[in-house]
């Protein structure tokens, strides 16, 4: 069974329909790279299945149960998680009370305790930051938080908008090692990226989206080797 | 002699009153961006309700300090209703709308609330009865009465308590972090609907205190005694730093200590022309002060940070 069946979904806002009907599909266990152009609609996808943009039509089945116009803060609670384009760092937080509210719908303290040690075992640096205002991180330390926030609501289906946004190219080498590694522990994840070449690389499967529409999708490595995709999302 | 220390003395009783106005405000600017001008019409029915509860109970055989209790506990959760209410009729449907909107919302509200308690409890002053011991004490000079230093201490275990609930328990984090990104605190989970309710029904329970306390100061409560309360503790919250919680209960301290000292010493300083009944002068001159030259307030740094 599916872990997520996206039909027909269409998202508009301010007029311009930004998703015109898509369909997705995400077994569990699997890493899906959405690739496309800036202003494809991929960041408006990720945001609708999260429940922050209200889809204008189609339907959203999650764990076999539709979720099509839930609000975000219930999707949380039954593990899809979105760490969202920017990273959504709480600035005059500390780093420490920001993977707090990533546990925030949880009530097992024990649990809460080892999730955080986990993280801080993962990510040394935010360790050593722990007490520290989360603005004062550079920006891939606030990806590893925004990351590791989403880790701590323990997430089945993990959405990722760009996690590479703006890092410098050894930062982005750990991120995407950060996210294998996470893949490789059984959370299913959905990542949109503009860096085509790396998210098919680490992903299974890939889509491909052009203004709107899905126009491929297939095996990661075969749409590595695709004339088309080689040509419009990889520079060759 | 010296009228320093007393002027003090009551600036600081006064402005203890200031501050746990200011963080109703400030705490609903810090969550909504939205200066809810009703606010001190809260305070106002605060009062109201618990002098009519008091009035109805005295005469029984309970003692003083035991009905005005009482009169509190009343308060206290008829004001947490009316802040959830207003945000949920005046506020939420105007969320999206422009910032002028729910600014104009506000004011209506605010007169709203006010004839409906001159209808109910009519427009002359009402007396709050003797049921305090007014005992006072001398220090170096200066007096201060018991009522004035339970005000005080009261107000001050308030401040405490708001400050240890917004920094150390679930609730209190989770406000902040709707504070800064509403949107991103929904993706934690965060309901930031009962988030804004919450505020603002911690915020009207503040009111209702105050709302007792200055009528118990003054002696009396009137319906028009928000309007001006409100806009003076509204001036104490933007000379902290509006949307700062410390920054509102030294903003309410500073103005009260700033209007006494002005009460106290603009008689001899203008060799009687101006009384001290200018002394709300004083709180507005801070304001405009303020907002000319220090515009985010003395703990104010709200600069973009979101990433």
């Amino acid at each position: 069974m599916n872990l997520l069946e996206v039909r027909g979904l269409k998202v508009s806002y301010g007029g311009i329909n930004a998703v015109k009907g898509i369909d997705l599909e995400i077994r569990a266990g699997e890493l899906v790279a959405l690739i496309g152009a800036n202003g494809a609609g991929k960041s408006t996808t990720l945001r609708a299945l999260a429940g922050l943009e209200r889809p204008a039509g189609g339907t959203v089945h999650y764990q076999g149960h539709s979720i099509t116009r839930q609000p975000t803060h219930q999707l949380v609670r039954k593990g899809l998680v979105l760490v969202p384009e920017g990273r959504g760092i709480f600035g005059r937080l500390t780093v420490e009370e920001n993977l707090h509210m990533g546990a925030y719908c949880r009530d097992d303290a024990k649990g809460i305790k080892a999730d955080l040690q986990r993280v801080y075992a993962r990510f040394p640096r935010l360790q050593e930051r722990n007490h520290q205002a989360a603005g004062t991180l550079s920006g891939g330390e606030q990806q590893m938080l925004a990351i590791g926030r989403a880790l701590m609501s323990r997430p089945r289906l993990l959405l990722l908008d760009e996690p590479s946004m703006g890092l410098a190219p050894l930062m982005v080498q750990k991120i995407f090692e950060t996210i294998r590694a996470i893949a490789a522990e059984g959370v299913t994840i959905l990542l949109v990226e503009q860096n085509a070449k790396l998210a098919l690389e680490t992903s299974h499967r890939g889509y491909v989206l052009e203004s709107g529409l899905i126009t491929l999708h297939d095996e990661a490595r075969a749409l590595l080797s695709n004339q088309k995709v080689r040509h419009a999302y990889l520079g060759e | 002699m010296d009228i320093f220390l007393q002027q003090i003395i009551n600036g600081l009783v006064l402005g203890s009153i200031y501050a746990l106005v200011a963080l109703g405000y400030t705490m609903v600017y810090g969550i909504l961006g939205l200066i809810n001008f009703a606010h001190g019409e809260v305070v106002m029915i605060g009062a109201m309700v618990a002098l009519a509860a008091i009035h109805a109970l005295t005469g029984t055989a309970l003692p003083g300090p035991v009905i005005v209790l009482m009169g509190l506990l009343i308060a206290i959760p008829a004001c947490m209703l009316l802040g959830y209410g207003i945000e949920r009729v005046a506020y939420r449907p105007l969320r999206h709308a422009p910032r002028l909107a729910p600014l104009i919302t506000a004011i209506g509200v605010s007169i709203v609330l006010q004839n409906l308690a001159m209808i109910v409890w009519g427009r002359q002053y009402i007396a709050f009865p003797p049921l305090l011991p007014n005992d006072a004490y001398v220090i170096a000079g200066a007096s201060i009465t018991l009522l004035q230093i339970f005000i005080f201490l009261l107000a001050t275990a308030i401040m405490v308590g708001l400050i240890f609930l917004v920094k150390r328990t679930r609730l209190g984090r989770a406000m902040r972090a709707t504070a800064q990104n509403p949107e991103v605190a929904g993706l934690m989970g965060v309901n930031v609907n009962t988030v804004i309710s919450a505020t603002f029904i911690i915020g009207s329970a503040l009111a209702a205190v105050a709302g007792l306390m200055v009528g118990a100061y003054y002696g009396l409560a009137h319906y028009y005694m928000g309007f001006l309360l409100g806009l003076k503790a509204f001036s104490a919250a933007v000379l902290g730093g509006i949307g700062n919680l410390g920054g509102a209960m030294l903003g309410g301290l500073l103005l009260g200590v700033i209007e006494s000292l002005g009460a106290g010493y603009i008689g001899p300083l203008t060799g009687g022309v101006l009384g001290s009944h200018y002394q709300d002068v004083f709180a507005f001159f801070v304001l405009i002060l303020v907002l000319v030259f220090r515009p985010s307030g003395l703990l104010g740094e709200r600069t973009a940070e979101r990433a």
